[in-house]
This record gives structure tokens, C-alpha cells and sequence, in this order.
């Protein structure tokens, strides 16, 4: 079909400013990343074709390793909070008096910026913290356990810093599917004898596959992308065992200012993304059709 | 997880002799429903508050053991070191222009790109819409290096316009807007072209005063992550004193980490006025926000 130029040109005098800003800082940073990734650039010299070498570099940093060990590590959250969060929304999904306020308490952490909460974590979690005086004082443990500064349990510790921020934001999502549900169905097998948990396992989670799919590839890409509480809490401390992979590409871009290695670094985490997405909608599609 | 249909069910033609079972029964389950979502609470609300009682104490053990529940001799001490160590007020001015230049630009960007994929026809636009949805594939989180590169290139460093103009143009801003403007009824258009107006003031004049709504979610959804974003603005500002707040609580943990009462005040004068927006505006964010995710 053609449409007259005049038609034209006005929608994209109203495109132009999203169009611009979207191709310099959306799909510019993929191709010039992209190059950046195969040459050695400093931002200050012009950028030097190096071929693969920026990647075998990678694949011969022990600490790139294990920060791509720890991303995936990292994933061990996906599933957390997803049952978390599912739970989480069917227990306030119902018009009980001050419901709202529960619903508002669990999200707070959403609506907070991520550096306040370094500050908070770091406040729990040191040795003589609120969160080693309560285990103390139930008698849980003895001894304080340095949750920050154990490179046995630092990740674990910055992984359920995450988990504790998210929660709130995909109950809200699974709230949203579970309203969608209609009651009809529920009534119906209420008629049919069907308790809680079958309903629940039969009715609820099946119709709330799609949000479950939707709510489980953001919560993958989100694992594989963390980085930012590992910047507020630990700077990947102690003894670099908090490193992840997208962590290792800000340390070597921001701070070493070695853009190539920095870039390939996350065209590696990328490629991952894309990976981890498609084998999302391979293999947990199909289920929901 | 039946809660809600014990409720609804209906008890009144149930014989006298089983409605009290059934009520305590009710009343049980109820118990332990509020036991549950109260515990959860706790462990969602209490960093937050400890905090808060670290900020306003003025006396004790900071790591009192156990871990304090109430202030100990409550002041706002801290607030005044927090104002006497770091400029407060030059953080909550840049926190305040880079949230209300990103919500302005935000919504007339994504309002204007919107208009055109609802309403007109035009060569191009599967092509166009198709490159917007593609954003939200891209693993964005990974641009910031380029972006950066970018922006020293374009002298932005240490601006407020560095940290604003890379999150103009967002997909779900496009895409909200877009739903708002295929909502307004063709009728209005074509009574507003009769009478000669062009597609520049159907925009201005029908289409926006419609899409009211819409824009007042956008804005407050941009408002609380312009607010809340750290590790963008860190990289761009490269100053003190053009640190918003966000950032500025996070040096002034690294550069005054032994004042932990301090610290903590600056955390709670950083997230009060973001928290106390959300307790006012929170149907915006609690009802999931109609299908239309970050």
C-alpha cells in the first residue's frame, strides 16, 4: 500500500525524537559493542582491531570464570522467588481488612533505590548486626557469622539481598494473573469437591502459566545481568568470590577503562541472555498452549 | 489459599448448630492467614525499621543485642551531622531535576512516538513498532558501557542531560501511551480534522487532555525509577556536588562508614520522600499495572 509523503512525513516528525534517542542509546551500544568487543579501546586512543583476542584473554582469566560461575550460581534466585512470589500473591489476593497494607509493606523494597538498600543489607548483615543478634538471641547460631566477609557465603548472602528486593515486584505481577482467573472455575470445582491444594495445583497454576513463563525469563535475564548489589554491598569482596559476570565487564570498563575486554566481557553475558530467553520460550511454551 | 472462597461462600441457609463451627473454623484460618502475612512483613519491613531507629537514636549501642526495637533517647541529631557532613540540599536539588526532566521528556517522547503507531498510516510502521518492541529484548542492562563511551563523546559527563537522555525513549512508555491513544473514539479526530484541525493539534488538543490518565501513571512509574536509579548516574557524574541522592548516600556509607547513625539517616532522607509518594499513589504500582511490564 502507499501511503501520500505528506502522511509520512508528519508521523515521523512525531517518531523523530524517540527514533533518534532509540538508535544512539539502544541499538547503538549493540553494534558499536559489538566492535568494541573484537579491538583494544581506552576511550581516549582510536579503537585497535584485535581479532578474538579479547576472548581467549577471558577464557584465561580465572576470574572471568568464576564470575561466570557465579552468574550462574546466581540463577539458583530464579526459582526462589518465583515460588516466593507465587505464594506470596495468592496469600493476598482477597479483600481482607488492612490487606493493602501487607501488600504495600512487601513492596517496599521495590521502591527502593538499590544503593539505600546496600546501606540497609550492610547494617543487617555485619558481625555484631541485627541479623546475627537475632539468630543469636534464638539460638541459632553461637558465633556471628560474617555473611559479607566469608567468601564462602558472601554470594549467597548478596543473592538473597536480591531475592528480598524482588519478591514485591512479581507478586504484584502474579496478582494481576491471579485476577484474571475467573471465579467461575474455582466455584465449579468447589461443586466438584476439589480442596485447596488441588484447586491450587489444578486450577491456579496451570491458568497462571503464561505469567509464569512471562515472570521466570525477566527473573533469568535479571539473574544473569546482576551486578548491582554486588557494586553497593561488596565491590566483589572478599577475595573477589562476590564477582558476576556483567560485574567483571563494570570493573574492567569503569574503573580499568580496558573497553574491549570490558565489552567482550558482556557480549559473553549477551549471548547468554539470548540463550537462556529462547530456551524459555522452547521449552515452557508448548505447556501453556 | 481458599480464603476467599470461605469467605464468599454463602452461610446462611446452613443449619444454627453448624455456623459456629464453621465461623471459628473461619475465624482459625484466618489467624494463622494474618500470622503468616504478618511474619512475611517482618522480614520485608524490619530492615527498613531498624534502620529508621538507628537514624533517630541518639544514644546506646548502635549494635545493641538483642537488635533494638524502639529508639533509645529519639533525636534528629543525625539528620543535622548528615546536613553538616555532605551538602543534603545540592542532592535532593540534582535528584529533583534528573527525576522531573526524565518524567517531562519521558512522557512528551513516548507520548509524541505514540500517537503515530496508534492513529495514522504510514510507509514503515510494522518496521518502526517492531524496532521499539525489540528494545525490550536487547539485554539493555549491558549498554551502559557503550552509553557511556557515548556520552563522554558528546561532552555529557557530569550532566543532568547525560543521565536523563538515555531513558527517554522506553518501550513501555510507547507502549502505554499507544493504548491510551487507540482508546479515544475516531469520531472526535474526524470532528476536530472537519473543523480544520491538523494532526499537530488533535494531538495537543484531543489526544493528550484524553490520555490524562495514562500520563498520570507513566509519570509516577518514571518519577520513583528516575529517583530510585544508582549505578547510571554514578558512572555520569563524576562530581560531588552533582551526585543526586541516590548516589550520594552511597558515599557518604563510603566515606563516613564508621558514623553508622549518620549512615543511616542519609538512607532515610534518601527513600522518605520516594516512600511516602508510594503510600499515596501505591494502586498505581499494586495492581500490576495492567499487563504492562518494566
Amino acid at each position: 500500500m502507499k501511503y501520500s509523503s505528506k502522511a509520512n512525513l508528519t508521523a515521523y516528525a512525531f517518531l523523530a525524537p524517540a527514533i533518534a534517542l532509540l538508535l544512539v542509546f539502544s541499538f547503538w551500544p549493540v553494534g558499536f559493542g559489538s566492535y568494541i568487543a573484537f579491538t583494544k579501546y581506552n576511550l581516549i586512543d582510536a579503537p585497535v582491531w584485535v581479532g578474538l583476542d579479547n576472548f581467549r584473554e577471558l577464557l584465561d582469566d580465572e576470574l572471568f570464570l568464576m564470575s561466570l560461575k557465579n552468574s550462574a550460581i546466581y540463577l539458583i534466585v530464579v526459582p526462589v522467588i518465583q515460588v516466593l512470589a507465587i505464594l506470596l500473591a495468592v496469600l493476598v489476593n482477597n479483600n481482607l481488612p488492612g490487606i493493602k497494607y501487607y501488600r504495600a509493606a512487601y513492596y517496599l523494597p521495590v521502591v527502593t533505590t538499590v544503593s539505600v538498600i546496600g546501606v540497609i543489607w550492610n547494617f543487617m548483615y555485619t558481625e555484631d548486626g541485627a541479623l546475627n543478634g537475632i539468630l543469636r538471641w534464638l539460638h541459632i547460631i553461637n558465633e556471628p557469622i560474617g555473611f559479607l566477609n566469608d567468601d564462602r557465603i558472601a554470594l549467597l548472602a548478596v543473592m538473597f539481598v536480591t531475592i528480598w528486593r524482588g519478591l514485591g515486584w512479581y507478586m504484584v505481577l502474579y496478582l494481576a494473573g491471579l485476577q484474571a482467573i475467573s471465579q467461575d472455575v474455582y466455584e465449579a470445582a468447589t461443586l466438584d469437591g476439589a480442596n485447596a491444594w488441588q484447586k491450587f495445583w489444578r486450577i491456579t497454576v496451570p491458568l497462571l502459566m503464561p505469567t509464569i513463563l512471562l515472570c521466570s525469563i525477566m527473573s533469568v535475564l535479571a539473574a544473569v545481568k546482576a551486578f548491582e548489589e554486588v557494586q553497593i554491598m561488596t565491590q566483589g569482596g572478599p577475595y573477589q568470590s562476590t564477582f558476576t559476570a556483567l560485574y567483571y565487564a563494570y570493573e574492567f570498563g569503569m574503573k580499568s577503562l580496558n573497553f574491549g575486554r570490558a565489552l567482550a566481557a558482556s557480549f559473553i553475558v549477551s549471548l547468554f541472555c539470548i540463550a537462556l530467553a529462547w530456551l524459555n520460550f522452547r521449552y515452557l511454551t508448548p505447556k501453556t498452549k | 489459599m481458599s480464603e476467599t472462597h470461605t469467605m464468599t461462600a454463602p452461610v446462611a441457609a446452613t443449619p444454627a448448630k453448624r455456623i459456629g463451627s464453621i465461623s471459628r473454623q473461619r475465624l482459625l484460618n484466618r489467624t494463622v492467614h494474618y500470622l503468616v502475612l504478618s511474619a512475611l512483613a517482618v522480614i520485608t519491613v524490619y530492615p527498613f525499621w531498624w534502620t529508621l531507629v538507628t537514624a533517630v537514636s541518639t544514644a546506646g549501642e548502635v549494635y545493641s543485642f538483642p537488635p533494638a526495637l524502639l529508639p533509645t533517647e529519639p533525636g534528629l541529631q543525625n539528620f543535622l551531622e548528615v546536613f553538616q557532613t555532605i551538602d543534603v540540599w545540592a542532592f535532593y536539588k540534582n535528584s529533583i531535576l534528573i527525576s522531573g526532566a526524565t518524567v517531562i521528556g519521558t512522557l512528551l517522547i513516548c507520548s509524541l512516538a505514540a500517537y503515530p503507531i496508534a492513529r495514522m498510516k504510514f510507509a514503515g510502521r510494522n518496521w518502526v513498532f517492531g524496532a521499539i518492541v525489540a528494545t525490550m529484548i536487547l539485554p539493555s542492562e549491558v549498554n551502559f558501557l557503550v552509553n557511556f563511551i557515548t556520552v563522554s563523546k558528546l561532552g555529557l559527563t557530569d550532566t543532568v542531560s547525560g543521565v536523563v537522555l538515555p531513558n527517554l525513549a522506553g518501550a513501555v512508555g510507547i507502549f502505554l501511551m499507544k493504548q491510551a491513544f487507540e482508546a479515544v473514539p475516531q469520531d472526535l479526530i474526524d470532528a476536530a480534522k472537519v473543523d480544520g484541525a491538523n494532526e499537530w493539534e488533535v494531538f495537543w488538543k484531543i489526544m493528550l487532555p484524553l490520555a490524562k490518565p495514562a500520563l498520570g501513571a507513566l509519570a509516577i512509574l518514571t518519577l520513583v525509577s528516575a529517583w530510585n536509579q544508582y549505578i547510571w548516574p554514578s558512572i555520569v557524574m563524576t562530581s560531588v556536588e552533582n551526585f543526586p541522592l541516590s548516589v550520594g548516600v552511597s558515599y557518604l556509607k563510603g566515606t563516613f562508614s564508621f558514623k553508622t547513625r549518620v549512615v543511616a539517616a542519609g538512607a532515610v532522607l534518601t527513600v522518605l520522600p520516594i516512600l511516602i509518594m508510594f503510600l499515596f499513589t501505591q494502586r498505581y504500582f499494586l495492581r500490576g499495572f495492567d499487563g504492562a511490564v518494566k
